[in-house]
């Protein structure tokens, strides 16, 4: 095998855990709260920027400012939810894309308000690894393996915690929740702050790798959910399973055409297979 | 005591119960029984708080429950195995066992109330890592008796625990009920297998279009010539 399609191939693998990260932020809450956060790329930007902000103006060190900056993204969830979702739960599905999609135009204004468009990193170069001829970022590797760590948490918290599996069972049977003993607004507030979290997390892992600004939620919104939909949205493993797809189709066609030329196949593979398959890869 | 007031209840415009009231004391077995649509499904989920009542009240041990969401009713010790059993289909029997004991005063006791209910269904324990959705409608009913069950409730209420199950089933289910009855729980169950169900409760009401018609011991009402003739074919 060619030496540069596999560093391709291993870069595509890297991508693909941040994306799953995302993807699986998302289809918890589509899953269990039945909205889907189309603003969800735009609160991963306003983590990044915690990020930045904690580091490089107040000189926290960078562990410390991520934790906080998931904790900030959760808060931020638990308010998306309390402000914007709560109060259009019983209305049509059309009114709540239109609610959380200007959300989005909302929150990049408010960047571009309050940080500008100057495109801001960290100043960190973490060193790239050499596996043989094969190079690989350690920004990339280290955002895959905690990308996965996260995931892996995420999963054992919904399925050995009482409260996770609650989380997975209101997306199953939504009206006899309280028959378990259980406030289903609370449920929704908990999910929205652990999908804010993911969205936090996900931020941290970006930061080490891009620069954001206040339209960096374009570069990763809509390829989110495209991941989700072919995933069947609301199934967190199918979402799961199309990070890694979308992100090999990125990467293989980056290598063989172009950068550019690669998101256009993905979209067009997107097209292909939700005409094939519209309830996704996995979806029932 | 489980007392209900002069409940009435309904969906939108349409009014399904008026003026309700009985009462179930702690220990008895009692059963509602009327045709379909005579809105008992509604009765139950006035008492287990899915469906606020519209007027009168409702009250157990003196406690006034009447505005409580169902989350907070089944705190105070009421469970509710509802109509058609709904499970969740893709979690585990014991997954949906957990989910009858997420109360804090439950969970504390999980282990110790797991045990008891595969002791009680031991056919449970054998599919506890099954989809609760694969398994037939007999265990299907089983499990959500043993899941309302694990909040160790005052009060079991029971919706159609029969409906659209096989003949054969449906007498295990009866059996279910009685051994239910021997663990010493207070039952309110609702039933349109009339003539089964008088042979378990004590007593038992007649709900007919939203009102209650009649009601006595569960014996003088298999005797009553109307519930023989409307209800139990003879």
């Amino acid at each position: 095998m060619d030496i540069y399609l596999l560093e391709a191939v291993i870069n595509g693998v890297l991508l693909g855990g941040v994306l799953a990260l995302l993807a699986l932020g998302l289809n918890l809450i589509f899953g269990v709260v039945d909205v889907v956060w189309i603003a969800y790329a735009e609160l991963v930007m306003f983590g990044m920027y915690a990020v930045y902000w904690l580091t490089n103006v107040y000189g926290w060190p960078v562990l410390l400012a991520c934790v906080a900056a998931i904790l900030f993204v959760a808060l931020l969830g638990v308010l998306v939810h309390l402000l914007i979702i709560e109060p259009i739960l019983g209305s049509a599905p059309i009114n709540q894309l239109l609610a959380t999609g200007g959300l989005l135009f909302f929150l990049q204004s408010l960047a571009t308000l309050l940080f500008g468009t100057d495109f801001r990193n960290l100043g960190i170069r973490l060193p790239i690894i050499e596996l043989g001829d094969i190079f690989i970022s350690f920004s990339r590797l280290l955002a895959f393996i905690v990308a996965l760590l996260g995931a892996s948490a995420l999963y054992l918290f919904l399925s050995r915690t009482f409260l996770g599996t609650a989380i997975r069972a209101v997306a199953q049977d939504r009206e006899i929740m309280g028959l378990m003993g259980v406030d289903q607004r609370r449920i929704y507030l908990i999910t929205s702050a652990i999908g804010g979290g993911l969205a936090g997390l996900a931020a941290c892992l970006l930061m080490l790798q891009y620069d954001v600004h206040p339209f960096i939620g374009l570069t990763f919104g809509p390829i989110t959910f495209m991941i989700c939909v072919l995933g069947g949205l609301g199934n967190m493993i199918g979402g799961f399973v199309a990070a890694f797809i979308i992100s090999q189709i990125i990467a293989i066609s980056g290598y063989y055409v172009s950068i550019e030329a690669s998101y256009v196949l993905a979209f067009v593979v997107f097209i292909v297979l939700v005409l094939i398959r519209p309830q996704g890869i996995l979806g029932k | 005591m489980l007392t209900l007031t002069d409940i009435s209840a309904g969906y939108g415009s349409f009014q399904a119960l008026f003026g309700v009231s009985l009462e179930v004391k702690l220990g008895e077995a009692v059963g509602v029984i009327g045709p379909n649509g005579a809105g008992k499904t509604t009765l139950m989920r006035v008492i287990s708080g899915l469906l606020p009542a519209k007027g009168g009240a409702f009250s157990f041990e003196g406690r006034a429950l009447t505005t409580l969401p169902a989350h907070r009713i089944v705190a105070a010790g009421i469970a509710h195995v509802p109509e058609n059993r709904r499970l969740f289909p893709r979690l585990t029997v014991e997954e949906n066992l957990r989910m009858g004991a997420f109360l804090p005063s439950a969970r504390r006791h999980f282990a110790e109330r797991l045990a008891w209910i595969y002791e009680l269904f031991p056919r449970l324990e054998e599919r506890r890592r099954q989809p609760a959705g694969t398994m037939s409608g007999g265990e299907q009913q089983m499990c959500a008796i043993g899941r309302a069950l694990m909040s160790k409730p005052q009060i079991l209420l029971m919706d159609e625990p029969s409906a659209g199950l096989a003949p054969l089933i449906v007498d295990q289910v009866f059996d279910l009920v009685r051994r239910i009855r021997g663990e010493g729980f207070t039952v309110l169950i609702v039933e349109q297998n009339v003539q089964q169900v008088l042979e378990v409760v004590d007593r038992a009401y007649l709900l007919e279009s939203g009102h209650i018609k009649l009601s006595g011991a569960a014996a003088e009402l298999a005797r009553n010539d109307d519930i023989r003739r409307s209800y139990m074919g003879i």
